[in-house]
């Protein structure tokens, strides 16, 4: 158990670090520099923004900034972010607080759907259960993120039953604690129910088509035989034997919602990690830049790790393999 | 080859919707930079039968429009202007899939401007914008699916034919590229390019970066593929009749990732048409006036745009049938690939 929890965890240390080396080097890279629009004022001296570029430390070569940004990163320092003339890490975790109490209740939901509707149409494979549902997971997947997003933007403005964007209404701190929590529901409905909707399909056709795999294979067959009922074989047997590509799928479902919340995220004005991404690249705001990528990728390949140990702790036959 | 019926269908589905973007300088009554500074925001018009007097017309027409006395958005019908729609006329000067000038159009109207879905700001006619946007759209997106299926495919081919520390090295380097969510992956190659470039160098730009990002999938796929298809029979028969490595390669294995190639085109052009989309729209791909699919929907990120025209949303629409196109496409194609997996599970499961 240990060694396998170890040797995970290394793999996914090496990932990040691999991610984190990737993003310098694509900095490095970069033409347009932060400071270079400073260049074009006459009223800054050229010294003057010498000695900001040493003191942000982008004067250095390459490997000594990475080393110091590394250096940085194991102290918990993500940098300096130029823009905002403060450090990044505490800006970004707020905002990537934010962005996981979205996706997190989006997952929820999204599961909670998904699992219950894929397995539904599996067992009635081709019935009208069946059709009903991949009739509308195919009309879903074609919306894209973004048009759903906007969609149900509109809807909020021209009903007027939920806020349009943001995470609080003005003045909320005021507000009661049941008022405000009311509030706070209804910023996160439509988020929640943009990034469902869109996640959702996938889940539920990959839940369907794992269920299907099960359900053909012969231990149930045999088990139908035996007269054992239809809903101890779909909850018992089938979905503990999906458990393996359901827990990958979990893994796997994680980088959509992260995108798809990215998006979201700045078209219903959600301050989330999206925004700021979006703002501090138009700034050229080069740490804030690399440290929400990198948060980014620690969500995902957290996610797969948790999936890996949850598989490991569900999947006999992985225990046996690895050990 | 006799290709299945429903897998015809889709292509021709696809080539004919195709053909309408291609053609858009046709279709469009209009050019897409063409300003009416006089009917900024107007509601798409509307197509009459009827006349004021009540007597029914054989010849569509539309009414000139003009504010209302004391707004600014508002527009009503003059009834007393009204001007046919004619079919084939003489407008603006366009080149016929880019190469052939030409100036005839579908359709327009003689004394005003038809707008079938509104004006924008500046009084541009979405639809034109619409049909001319999905050129650079959608080309976008075929040019960045080309990228990264010619990526992976040499990518794949090498690790898989290699083996040994090559693969090492390229599967790993694969591996982080799939370990970040791909939207912050295409962001972050995004950040560190030129901001303000010009639309054709965004447009390449653009196609680049989003092809760049994508190779990572296919990659694994045809590595995979070539590593069963190395150990085959008649290609290992082939290695013993002394044949070099990259005939092998050319005439045994690459041709046997052709399905998974194919596969993965209909499954990642709708993907990357999306991506440039969604860095246009916001402003991070093609800037104005080129009209994309992703900038036509930029300006309803101004809150009154989103509450007051309704009809700046159309253009989101205009994804759907494509997307419908390419999934159903996909989905033939995996059905005719592999006959035995009749259950696709489709496209989408990562984005």
């Amino acid at each position: 158990m240990t060694r396998y929890v170890l040797r995970r965890a290394v793999h996914a240390a090496f990932l990040l670090l691999g991610v984190s080396l990737l993003t310098f080097l694509f900095s490095a890279l970069a033409p347009g520099r932060y400071f270079d629009e400073m260049k074009m004022n006459p009223q800054i001296a050229p010294e003057t923004i010498a000695a900001l570029r040493a003191q942000y430390g982008v004067d250095q070569p390459l490997p000594m900034r990475y080393a110091r940004w590394l250096d940085g990163l194991v102290r918990g320092d993500l940098g300096f972010s130029f823009a905002y003339n403060a450090p990044v890490g505490p800006m970004l975790r707020v905002r990537a607080a934010n962005t996981l109490l979205l996706t997190t209740i989006a997952m929820l939901f999204a599961w909670g759907f998904a699992l219950p509707l894929g397995i539904w149409s599996a067992e009635r494979e081709g019935r009208w259960p069946d059709h009903l549902v991949t009739a509308a997971t195919a009309a879903l997947f074609i919306v894209p993120d973004l048009v759903l997003a906007l969609g149900l933007l509109l809807f909020a403005v021209h009903s007027g039953w939920f806020p349009a964007g943001g995470m609080a209404a003005v003045g909320a701190e005021s507000l009661s604690w049941t008022a405000r929590g009311r509030d706070y529901v209804l910023h996160l409905a439509l988020p929640v129910a943009a990034l469902v909707l869109g996640t959702c399909p996938m889940l539920v056709r990959h839940v369907r088509a794992a269920i299907l795999d099960v359900l053909d294979s012969g231990f149930i067959r045999a088990a139908r035989g035996h007269g054992i009922s239809r809903r101890r074989l779909l909850f018992c047997y089938a979905l503990r034997a999906a458990t393996n590509p359901l827990l990958s799928l979990f893994g796997l479902s994680l980088g959509t919602l992260l995108s798809g919340s990215l998006i979201i995220e700045v078209v219903m004005s959600w301050p989330g990690l999206g925004p700021f991404l979006l703002e501090a690249i138009l700034a050229r705001d080069l740490y804030v830049v690399i440290g929400g990528v990198l948060l980014s990728t620690v969500f995902l390949v957290g996610g797969n790790l948790a999936a890996d140990l949850l598989l490991y702790w569900a999947d006999p036959r992985i225990r046996a393999e690895r050990v | 080859m006799k290709l299945p019926r429903n897998l015809r269908a889709w292509i021709t589905v696809l080539v004919a919707m195709h053909a309408v973007i291609a053609c858009a300088g046709f279709f469009a009554p209009y050019d897409p930079a063409e300003q009416d500074r006089e009917h900024p925001y107007a509601p798409p018009s509307a197509i009459h039968f009827r006349d004021a007097s009540g007597s029914v017309h054989s010849r569509p027409f539309v009414y000139t429009l003009r504010l209302e006395a004391g707004s600014v958005d508002h527009y009503e019908e003059d009834t007393l202007a009204s001007s046919p729609i004619e079919f084939f006329v003489t407008g603006a000067r366009y080149r016929l899939l880019g190469i052939v000038p030409c100036s005839r159009h579908l359709f327009g109207a003689g004394g005003t401007r038809v707008a079938l879905l509104g004006t924008d700001g500046y009084g541009r006619d979405q639809f034109s914008r619409l049909l001319w946007g999905g050129q650079i759209s959608l080309l976008a997106g075929l040019v960045a699916t080309a990228l990264a299926l010619t990526c992976g495919l040499l990518v794949g081919a090498t690790a898989g034919f290699r083996g040994g520390w090559t693969d090492e090295i390229l599967m790993r380097l694969a591996e982080l590229f799939l370990a970040l969510p791909w939207l912050y992956l295409l962001f972050a190659v995004r950040a560190f390019l030129p901001l303000t470039v010009s639309p054709l160098e965004a447009f390449f730009l653009v196609a680049g970066v989003v092809g760049m990002v994508g190779w990572a999938r296919p990659a694994r796929l045809v590595r995979g593929v070539v590593l069963s298809a190395k150990e085959r029979d008649f290609v290992r028969a082939a290695r013993g009749f002394g044949a070099s490595g990259i005939y092998i390669l050319r005439r045994h294995i690459l041709p046997q990732t052709a399905s998974v190639l194919l596969t993965q085109a209909a499954i990642l052009a709708p993907q990357f048409v999306l991506a440039e989309v969604t860095l246009s729209f916001l402003g991070l791909g093609v800037p104005e006036p080129a009209p994309s699919w992703g900038n036509l929907l930029a300006n309803l990120q101004q809150y009154s745009v989103l509450t007051s025209y309704w009809w700046m949303l159309i253009p989101a629409l205009a994804l759907t049938p494509f997307f419908l196109g390419y999934l159903g496409l996909a989905s033939a194609l995996q059905r005719w690939a592999d006959p035995s997996k009749m259950e696709a599970v489709g496209p989408g499961a990562w984005r």
